[in-house]
């Protein structure tokens, strides 16, 4: 068997080498290679992190940098660029949450749910997995991943806190909505080229005993994780790239709109239910009133069914909109605000940088290489830079399919309750234009 | 249709004017002036067009009219008026007199008692009703002139009737159950109605919301911009149909309320018969005891204590000439007391039959009445949900463009 080992490196002008990503594969036992798909892909885009960096990079004196060679940076990442768009039949990693079951102990009560992933990839030992997982276990999830990743968008999880007495943690409603958020934070991470190859997320796949691997503490940081964690803030920021001004406005304004159409749809359920406390009561009085009546007694408590039949179809409508629609909703806002700070952070980056190489300029030593810490720093924002612009695509792509879905959706609970007021009202005409028998 | 006035003339109360008069105390007041048009109708020949009479009445002289009738048929269901003041309003719905929605339903339920006294076979001969429709000057005098006013009972009277009478038809103390249970229970479905209607009214309105925040919201977007734009067209396009939707009710809550106060006309002709068959309880009572009365001046027995027997005994009989002058005013008083009850009696019989034809009538055309209105409200609600289907589907597709 032989393991490969490709080491991205970068060498500046100055001799200095940076390992900027590390990717280990293992041949089968027939020597065969599986250089896979995801593979492919994890390469390119940490090549691709690199040629961004070195596109425009030239020496703070103006000096451009020299990038040719035989083998020009953009036609290998042309032969290495893949879709970034993973459709259904070239995907090699699937990951499900279902299954929740409600645990009690002595200490406490809790829910966790079965996490089956299948897969094709090297990575994974096993081509299947099925594990136990809970909320907590998520939530430990996410950190290490915003940790280790920091210049990546980590899709939001469920709200963690929920108000006891509130809210039941343990309705089927509300197990059933966070068990569909939490599928969908395991998606989008098993989708992401470079997240789903995380260790992090592969221990939380596979784990048989996931609390053991979390006390070991095994920080398998990225080089970019490591440099980025220690970015010290405070410093002011020049000039912020366009695209990155540009979506964080894009982003304020995004949550507000969402805000506002959370608080519409919760005063529309608030409206629809008290409409359906008035007509329970509407109903049965047809009903009573079909007592007092001989011929008109059958038609009358026609009309009473009817109405019942309605209020059915409308608190099936309401419920509908509370767990799938407000909670896709609260999503994207929480979503907004870690993004919001990833690009924060990234301004902290790029802040530094330009401090310490202002700092630099101003010494006016004739030196015509650049200081390594320096470089370093550039190289931090142009990984940054590259990740987020690439992660802020594929989200873009992903919200505008979510909400189309998501409005989508909507538009058809509407439908179908209409339908279903519609069948029953057209069922009664027939029943009122009958004519009795002589009696 | 049995003969009726409609064979003979159109009848329609087609515009409603505002007019500013001065009132009994002289004092300025407004009311509104419905104008009532009458035509002969039509002969076969071609082209003829018989004239059209007009007048303006106001609804005081509906009241009147109605009074009328009431007094002088008292075995009919008479047809009610529309209601004095909007009642079981939903909040949207101005309970002004003056609004011009209100004035609109209540030119069409006036027109409504019109077609339904001209329609019914005995009403609709009445003279003070003819001249209702057609003699514009000098109708309140007429009628004030018939009299009306002293026939009719005293409510006081029929109250007391009411808790007292022993023997009454059993149809009719069936028939008052009723209405009282018909009254209790179209007033509640009315209210509850208003209620549901007020909500809807909110649940649509909200929506209009989705409408503005759907636009601001394209406006940051690329791609998803004109899906959202025009799904929030359809947003506000939902928002106002409720306007309509529930204008169209209130045509049925207007039919609902019509059998609401019939059922209080209903009421009317029970209150009748108790009264009628009290009179006649009282009358047999009055002449039972007087019966008994000459018998015992006759015999000389005391059946039942009295006061004069008592005060006869004390201070001394009568004189055989005093007794018989007793007897004879008595026998003459029992004389008229059979005539009278006699004819009480076939008043009493010839009543219930009369009233219980027009009631029997009356439970035709109610169950014709509320299985049309109930059919056209399945309509109205049926119509409301296909809008809603087009709405959403059209929406649908706007955010599948997205």
């Amino acid at each position: 068997m032989v393991v490969v080992v490709v080491a991205v490196i970068t060498i500046t002008s100055s001799g200095d080498v940076m390992v900027v990503d590390r990717l280990v594969e293992e041949t089968t036992s027939d020597g065969e290679t599986s250089l896979g798909r995801g593979f492919l892909q994890r390469l390119s885009y940490s090549l691709g992190s690199c040629f961004f960096a070195f596109q425009d990079l030239s020496l703070p004196n103006g000096t451009p940098v020299d990038t040719s060679s035989p083998a020009s940076s953009s036609s290998l990442l042309n032969r290495l660029q893949l879709d970034d768009d993973l459709d259904g039949e070239t995907r090699d990693l699937f990951v499900t949450v279902d299954d929740p079951k409600k645990h009690v102990c002595t200490m406490e009560t809790y829910i966790t749910y079965r996490v089956t992933t299948k897969t094709t990839r090297a990575e994974f030992d096993l081509p299947e997995y099925s594990v136990r997982r809970r909320y907590q276990d998520f939530d430990w999830l996410r950190n290490k991943l915003e940790e280790s990743q920091p210049t990546h968008l980590i899709p939001p999880l469920p709200e963690k806190f929920v108000m006891k007495g509130v809210v039941d943690r343990f309705s089927e409603e509300f197990v059933e909505t966070r068990r569909k958020a939490l599928d969908k934070f395991l998606k989008r991470i098993a989708d992401h080229p470079v997240l789903s190859f995380n260790e992090h997320f592969n221990v939380f796949l596979t784990a048989k005993d996931l609390n053991a691997y979390k006390k070991q503490g095994m920080a398998l940081l990225s080089k970019m994780g490591e440099s980025v964690k220690y970015v010290t803030g405070g410093y002011k920021l020049r000039s912020r790239p366009l695209e990155f001004a540009a979506m964080g406005e894009y982003l304020d304004i995004f949550a507000l709109k969402l805000g506002t159409i959370d608080r519409i749809a919760q005063r529309i359920i608030k409206e629809q239910l008290e409409y359906l406390v008035e007509l329970r009561e509407y109903g049965p009085v047809y009903s009573t009133w079909g007592g007092l009546e001989v011929e008109l007694g059958e038609p009358l408590e026609g009309v009473s069914a009817c109405i019942g039949n309605c209020c059915t179809a409308l608190e099936e409508l309401s419920e509908d909109m509370t767990e799938d629609f407000l909670p896709v909703l609260r999503e994207y806002i929480l979503y907004s605000e870690s993004m919001k700070n990833v690009l924060k952070k990234r301004d902290q980056v790029q802040a530094e940088y330009e401090a310490k190489l202002e700092a630099v300029a101003l010494k006016k030593e004739d030196r015509p290489k650049v200081p390594t810490d320096v470089e370093k720093c550039q190289d931090r924002v142009e990984c940054f830079n590259a990740d987020l612009k690439a992660d802020m695509e594929r989200w873009q792509n992903s919200k505008r399919q979510d909400f189309r879905q998501l409005l989508m959706g909507m538009a058809d609970k509407n439908i179908q309750y209409y339908e279903k007021c519609l069948t029953a009202w057209e069922s009664i005409i027939p029943l009122l234009q009958d004519k009795p028998e002589t009696k | 249709m049995e003969d009726c006035l409609l064979k003979k003339i159109e009848i329609s109360v087609s515009e409603a004017e505002k007019r500013t008069g001065r009132n009994a105390v002289n004092m300025q007041e407004t009311y509104t002036a419905y104008l009532i048009e009458t035509r002969a109708v039509e002969s076969q020949t071609e082209g003829q067009c018989s004239p059209v009479d007009s007048l303006w009445r106001r609804y005081s002289e509906f009241e009147l009219l109605r009074n009328y009738l009431l007094v002088t048929f008292p075995h009919i269901v008479v047809p009610p008026l529309p209601e004095k003041r909007a009642e079981f309003v939903w909040h949207k719905l101005s309970a002004d007199n003056m609004d011009p929605d209100f004035v609109e339903r209540r030119r069409i339920g006036l027109e409504n008692f019109l077609l339904r006294v001209a329609s019914h076979p005995i009403l609709c001969q009445d003279k003070i009703f003819y001249s209702f429709l057609t003699q514009e000057g000098g109708w309140k005098e007429m009628v004030n002139e018939t009299g009306f006013q002293l026939k009719a009972d005293s409510r006081l009277k029929a109250l007391s009737a009411t808790f007292r009478v022993k023997n009454p038809d059993k149809r009719f103390t069936e028939l008052k159950h009723y209405s009282d249970e018909l009254q209790s229970v179209i007033s509640h479905l009315l209210r509850v109605r208003a209620r549901v209607a007020d909500r809807l009214y909110g649940v649509y309105k909200v929506h209009g919301n989705y409408g503005r925040v759907f636009s601001e919201w394209s406006a940051i977007e690329k791609e998803m911009g004109d899906g959202l734009q025009s799904a929030g067209h359809h947003m506000d396009v939902y928002s106002s149909s409720i306007d309509d939707i529930l204008e169209e009710e209130e045509h049925y809550a207007d039919q609902l309320k019509e059998y609401l106060f019939y059922a209080e006309a209903l009421r009317a002709v029970c209150r009748k018969h108790e009264l009628m068959q009290y009179d006649l309880e009282m009358a047999a009572q009055d002449l039972t005891s007087k019966k008994q009365q000459c018998e015992e001046l006759a015999t000389g027995t005391v059946r039942t204590f009295s006061l004069k027997g008592m005060t006869s005994k004390l201070f001394g009989q009568e004189t055989p000439e005093q007794r018989e002058a007793k007897i004879k005013v008595l026998e003459e008083q029992i004389h008229e007391g059979e005539e009278q009850l006699k004819s009480k009696n076939l008043e009493g019989r010839d009543f219930v039959k009369t009233a219980w034809a027009d009631i029997e009538r009356f439970k035709e055309q109610k169950n014709r009445d509320l299985k049309e209105a109930l059919i056209s409200y399945a309509v109205m609600q049926i119509s409301m949900c296909k809008k809603g289907i087009q709405v959403w589907t059209n929406a649908k597709e706007c955010f599948s463009k997205m």
